[in-house]
């Protein structure tokens, strides 16, 4: 961190103040730079890497991203050793710079549907790659518009005549030397997008485009040189990977959450606004209820979402081990609990960064309070990786494939295993339930939150086979419960976070610090109960009196909360160059540091501005 | 050609396009003026919005000032004038890309506020563009509440002037439109001190600028306050003051004034200060927030029919993603919150004419209840809006992220709309006092005004609904949303009575039920919102393809807020969980239902692609063409990226030898 902070050579003038082609030139600098400074302090742990790499470009996406985070990696796994020799040095010393290009302009969470071909010539062994159609041009990949001379690019392959599914080949794309395009590719950057500045997201439309049979990657399946395809042996193992990326958006929803947390809650502590009492002076706007009710419930999710990313982590640790030895029963239940996570924490995320941003008011909208580009950074994390409402549907097939198994008698496992008491519950009473909740105890409230996943996993169930009765078609039946299913969903990553939450809190041996988080613990569980009383309530798993008073303990927990919540903020830890903010500085000298920024606007580097001269001044004169 | 995924959903209508978008404008002629201004405008290339997204800050803002004053010279040509029927079309054909728009600010505050003298003074130079104008109320370090304004003026009595004061940093004014680099004067509000005594916040014209240079006059320190999430082409400002002398004529006193020997006049309802605000408020409703969600609709409804994804039944082509529940789900809730809002509009609109019409007769009586519904409404209305034009944005997946979508700027737009003209908690909380007032007039058998009679109604018994249809029965849900508003203020008044007798001091026990006033502040507004909706389709009669789309449209409106808000209604067990669970079948129903009108329903708001400004929302549905051809004028594709020879090409080349 110190390393990078004081290295004058990673200085550089306020990015907002930039323009999209400068913060790209700003960003590849750095790039070219740090890539030399690894070498030089011989960093090569990927731990450092990445923290050192997060401090140079201050959390933002750089063009080198999919270099570092997709080729390389991707020729790890699916390169031949024949190629690794070809390709990985020369790509490990910058020689060769790599992207990914998977999607496609018409094509995007649905693999299959990609246009792209890649067909061998037996005749000179190679495989000529096509986009048929403007649909198929690749769209969207990072790093692709101008900085990258390779490419992974993802294509229908075609042998024989016949069509054997998506494949990886390596694609030169511009001369080395000159940079210039390769005759035969179109290359070039998509245009100004919501956020990703300095990131040259590209296209790339192939026409007859030849390469040799060799720069197919061939460690799993095998195209021979009389075309003759070899099948992969399993294809379930690229599950790995999205698992991994995904795992790694839940740890970014906290990260990001975190920071637009710190912000909103340290200019609360700062501005004053209005009276509270009669001839007062103004109170701190963190002094308000309606200012707590909408930060601390998301302070209190941020640190949910770090304990959830962690989770993830070391389960994709200790199964990616299982997975190696070729035990790949769990992986179905991670698949599926992240595709889950990661849609909701992301979701959540994107929300909760918008309302800290509102919760500033006005100047939350300045691009000094540091939230609009933390917002713009993060919010395409619901798209890439996966759809967000696809990835709950996919958690849902996972979620009415166990219900069925216990519907038939099977016992299941793991965070679904709740469902195994679905036929008992039957049997007894409902209200039952609603008695037993105690809402002080974070233990009790993971039972509610499970008690209301498992009555809507059940009830979305219960609907698919109903419209499935009804109609012949599965994919019908199918949709026409997708948005149950997608509830049914959510409860269940719901559960599983404040399951988690809970289950932190007793590893914890620093008595106030337990004290504090248990008070989040709560205020996370009951504020997600008040949002959702409607389930609790219907579900009879609250009775109308227990909602009144859990919203009544919310507002008990805000008034809690408040003399530690700069405290929790802190304790993100975030540094001031990181968190970019002028809102959200350690120090809280707001008002000054404002000024002192507004005056270094682009438009207030002459103190008249050319526009007069050109139009006003013309307009004055004429009317 | 249109694409074929798009006509084939044309062909398929069950009403007219065009008399919908007639009665929509209010009838066929204004349709045709607004079409006639929308060309006139759009069809003039300085007026052009193709390259907004590729363009700096310092470009867009030399843009909108170069279209502000050739504005001047088309309205001029074309004979508009500001009174004229084709006024108010003018903004939306410019898609509000335009500078200098704080003069109408300026001046509508000199009629308000202003004596006859001043008027005939100030207005004339206005709207010669001799002067040019801004508005500077909010400071760094205050907003939304008024009187914690710091700057001061002070009133000299021997020179007859005041001395315009920011004493410490916070007091900047801060945030003023057209006061970076344009204004030339702006009404300053500052607390007024004469002889030591300070008689709280008024206005003041203050030159900001030389006439002739445009350099700043003395004592004034003024510039741009840096880049924002949006608005790139309005020159935001800051001000700081100087001891700048006024001259005692400057402070604006239609309702107050201080004679020369500084003894403070008042005259009229202090009040009337809060009308301009309203004003403001229902006027920023349209244009600022119902227009942009139509857009996000157009866009994303058109961009869903287009976009193919996955497979619904194997063997067939891939589906167009809006053929999926779950983005039918996502849009068309957002659709019928487009025209409830529209129509709220129109409501908002009447009750506004109407108390204008009674403050003409120096009647003040109405102007706590606008003041309530326009504050409650701006703040529901921009803040449903604004996350109605987040999904649609969301619901376009990777395409939405670009800017050539159109939908990032729309939503960065439409998001200030949350805080500017009053924090919406704030609002909620004002509209919030109204209604427990009235609550309290009404058990105490006093009058209170017709909009919020149905507080003093009986609320009893519970939801009726016994099946689907009965969920489809506009009496049936319009009731629900009553009983959940009347329980959400009648609980709250009893909670703040519990309080205040248990020894709470008032305003400890008010901020202790801020959360739950806010709530019934917006149940209240939702509540209005449905039956206004409701009340506006049996009007229809007349039009019964049209009555029958409204319809449906009205009845997806109110159950996707019950669906929403399930808790509320299931709190009492006004509906039982049991009926919750039918609400929910019929409101997904409906979607299927409105899915087949879709299109037809965004093509009646008449958006010229032009307007739109969008490669995915574009009437002929030519999207991936569309998207190709114009990120290729991406500045970052015409020129050779510096980056390569300066960093990119040494790095390739000579890493080596550098490791």
């Amino acid at each position: 961190e110190a390393l990078v902070l004081n290295d004058p050579d990673f200085q550089h003038e306020d990015l907002n103040f930039l323009s999209r082609s400068q913060r790209y030139e700003q960003a590849i600098r750095k790039s070219a730079l740090m890539v030399m400074k690894l070498r030089e302090y011989g960093i090569a742990d990927p731990e450092e890497i990445y923290w050192f790499k997060s401090f140079v470009h201050r959390g933002r996406p750089e063009p080198l991203d999919l270099h570092l985070g997709m080729f390389l990696p991707t020729l790890l796994t699916q390169a031949t050793p024949e190629q690794q020799d070809r390709f990985f040095m020369p790509a490990w010393n910058l020689e060769i710079i790599g992207t990914y290009a998977q999607t496609e302009m018409g094509h995007g969470t649905h693999l299959r549907g990609l246009e792209t071909t890649a067909t061998y010539d037996p005749a000179t062994q190679e495989f000529i790659l096509n986009s048929p159609t403007v649909t198929s041009i690749k769209w969207w990949p990072g790093g692709l518009g101008k900085t990258s001379n390779h490419a992974i690019v993802l294509a229908q392959l075609y042998t024989q005549g016949q069509c054997k599914g998506l494949h990886a080949f390596i694609v030169p794309i511009r001369q080395l030397g000159t940079h210039e395009p390769l005759p035969g590719i179109t290359v070039g950057d998509i245009g100004p997008k919501f956020g990703y500045d300095e990131m040259d997201n590209g296209y790339l439309k192939m026409d007859n485009f030849r390469i040799p049979r060799e720069n197919m990657l061939m460690k799993y399946a095998q195209v021979e040189p009389d075309g003759t395809y070899v099948k992969p042996l399993s294809d379930k193992l690229t599950y790995g990977t999205m698992v991994f990326i995904r795992s790694l958006i839940v740890g970014d929803s906290a990260r990001s959450l975190s920071r637009a947390c710190t912000i909103a809650i340290r200019y609360s502590a700062v501005r004053h606004q209005s009276e509270l009492k009669p001839g007062e002076p103004e109170p701190q706007i963190l002094d308000y209820q309606t200012q707590q009710y909408k930060l601390f419930p998301l302070l209190a999710t941020a640190y949910a979402f770090h304990f959830v990313g962690a989770y993830i982590k070391d389960t994709y640790r200790r199964i990616s081990g299982d997975i190696n030895e070729g035990d790949l029963s769990e992986l179905p239940e991670l698949h599926a609990l992240t595709a889950g996570l990661k849609a909701f924490t992301s979701w959540t995320a994107n929300a909760g960064i918008e309302e800290c941003r509102m919760a500033c008011g006005g100047h939350g909208y300045s691009r000094c309070s540091g939230i609009p580009d933390i917002y713009v950074t993060f919010t395409p994390s619901c798209t890439y990786e996966g759809e967000n409402t696809v990835m709950m549907l996919q958690t849902a097939r996972f979620l009415v494939k166990s219900y069925t198994q216990v519907s038939s008698g099977q016992e299941v496992t793991g965070m679904v295993s709740y469902l195994n008491d679905l036929p008992r519950q039957r049997i007894q009473p409902q209200h039952v339930a609603a008695r037993s909740v105690r809402i002080n105890e974070p233990l009790s409230l993971v039972e509610a939150y499970k008690a209301r996943a498992a009555r809507l996993v059940e009830a979305a169930a219960k609907n698919l086979q109903a419209e499935l009765n009804l109609r012949k078609s599965k994919e019908d039946a199918w949709n026409r419960t997708s948005v149950d299913l997608v509830r049914a969903s959510e409860a269940h990553c719901h559960y599983v976070i404040v399951k988690l939450f809970a289950a932190k809190l007793s590893e914890i041996s620093n008595a106030a610090v337990r004290a504090v988080l248990t008070e989040l613990c709560l205020l996370y569980a009951l504020y997600g109960i008040s949002k959702n009383t409607g389930d609790f309530l219907q579900a009879g798993i609250l009775t109308e009196a227990q909602s009144t008073q859990v919203y009544q303990q919310v507002k008990e927990l805000l008034a809690a909360l408040r003399p530690n919540a700069v405290a929790l903020a802190d304790a993100f830890d975030f540094h001031d160059v990181h968190l970019g903010s002028v809102l959200g500085r350690y120090d809280g000298n707001v008002y000054e540091n404002m000024f002192e920024w507004a005056k270094k606007s682009p438009l207030n580097q002459k103190e008249v501005h050319e526009s007069f001269h050109k139009h006003l001044k013309p307009m004055q004169a004429k009317l | 050609g249109v694409n074929p995924d798009l006509a084939s959903e044309r062909q398929t209508a069950s009403f007219s396009v065009e008399k919908l978008t007639a009665w929509l404008d209010g009838g066929a002629e204004h349709t045709r003026i607004r079409r006639a201004v929308v060309e006139a405008i759009q069809s003039d290339p300085i007026f052009s919005r193709e390259n907004q997204y590729f363009q700096s800050q310092n470009e867009r803002y030399e843009a909108a000032v170069r279209k502000a004053v050739h504005l001047q010279k088309k309205m001029r040509e074309m004979g508009w004038t500001e009174n004229g029927p084709e006024y108010k079309y003018i903004y939306r054909a410019l898609s509000g890309d335009v500078a200098l728009l704080l003069q109408r600010v300026f001046k509508r505050s000199i009629s308000v506020l202003g004596s006859e003298k001043q008027i005939a003074k100030w207005i004339p130079l206005a709207t010669q563009y001799q002067i040019i104008g801004s508005y500077a109320q909010t400071e760094l370090g205050h907003g939304t509440y008024l009187q914690g304004l710091e700057t001061t003026a002070v009133f000299d009595v021997s020179t007859q002037e005041f001395i315009l004061n920011t004493p410490t940093v916070s007091a900047m004014k801060w945030w003023p439109g057209d006061m970076g680099r344009s204004a030339t004067h702006t009404v300053v509000f500052a607390q007024l001190y004469i002889h030591g005594k300070c008689y709280g916040v008024h206005p003041f014209i203050v030159q900001i600028r030389s006439l002739q240079d445009h350099s700043l006059c003395p004592g004034v320190t003024a510039g741009d306050i840096g880049p924002k999430m949006s608005f790139e082409h309005a020159d935001n400002g800051y001000l700081m003051l100087q001891k700048v002398r006024v001259p005692r004529e400057n402070m604006l006193n239609k309702f107050c004034e201080v004679q020369p020997d500084g003894t403070y006049v008042t005259r009229g309802s202090e009040k009337i200060n809060y009308f301009p605000m309203t004003t403001v408020r229902i006027s920023i409703i349209s244009d600022e927030v119902i227009i942009p969600l139509m857009k996000a609709c157009t866009i994303a409804i058109r961009y869903s029919v287009v976009r193919r994804q996955s497979k619904l039944k194997p063997g067939e082509q891939e589906a167009k993603i809006l053929d999926y529940q779950t983005q039918q789900e996502k849009l068309l809730p957002q659709l019928a919150a487009a025209y409830a809002f529209h129509f709220i509009n129109n409501y908002l609109q009447e009750l506004l004419d109407r108390g204008y019409r009674e403050i003409q007769r120096k009647n003040f009586e109405p102007l706590p209840e606008l003041h309530a519904f326009s504050s409650g409404f701006k703040a529901m209305v921009t803040q449903y809006c604004t996350s109605a034009v987040e999904i649609c944005l969301r619901a376009c997946g990777g395409h939405g992220y670009s800017l050539l979508s159109g939908l990032p700027s729309l939503y960065t737009k439409i998001l200030a709309s949350c805080i500017y003209e009053g924090e919406n908690t704030v609002l909620l909380l004002q509209t919030a006092r109204f209604l427990i007032k009235c609550f309290m007039a009404a058990s105490a058998g006093q009058p209170i005004p017709p909009s919020v009679a149905y507080l003093a109604a009986v609320n009893a018994g519970k939801c009726p609904a016994k099946n689907k249809l009965d969920f489809l029965r506009p009496d049936i849900y319009t009731e629900a949303y009553r009983h959940t508003a009347v329980r959400l203020i009648s609980s709250v008044v009893a909670k703040l009575q519990d309080l205040i007798h248990s020894g709470v001091k008032k305003y400890d026990a008010w901020n202790q039920c801020t959360v739950q006033l806010v709530q019934a502040a917006k149940a209240h507004c939702h509540y209005i919102s449905v039956v206004n909706f409701a009340e506006t389709v049996e009007k229809l009669e007349t039009k019964p393809d049209i009555q029958k789309i409204m319809k449906h449209l009205c009845d997806l409106f109110a159950l996707h807020g019950i669906f929403s808000n399930a808790g509320v209604f299931l709190h009492d067990e006004y509906i039982s969980g049991a009926q919750m669970d039918v609400a929910t079948a019929s409101y997904l129903d409906l979607l299927a239902v409105i899915r087949k009108d879709a299109v037809p329903l965004v093509d009646a708001f008449d958006f010229t692609d032009k307007t739109l400004n969008s490669a995915l929302g574009s009437y002929d549905g030519q999207v991936y063409q569309r998207l190709y051809e114009w990120a290729q004028k991406s500045p970052t594709n015409k020129q050779i990226s510096p980056s390569y020879e300066k960093y990119l090409k040494p790095l390739l080349h000579n890493t080596l030898s550098k490791l």
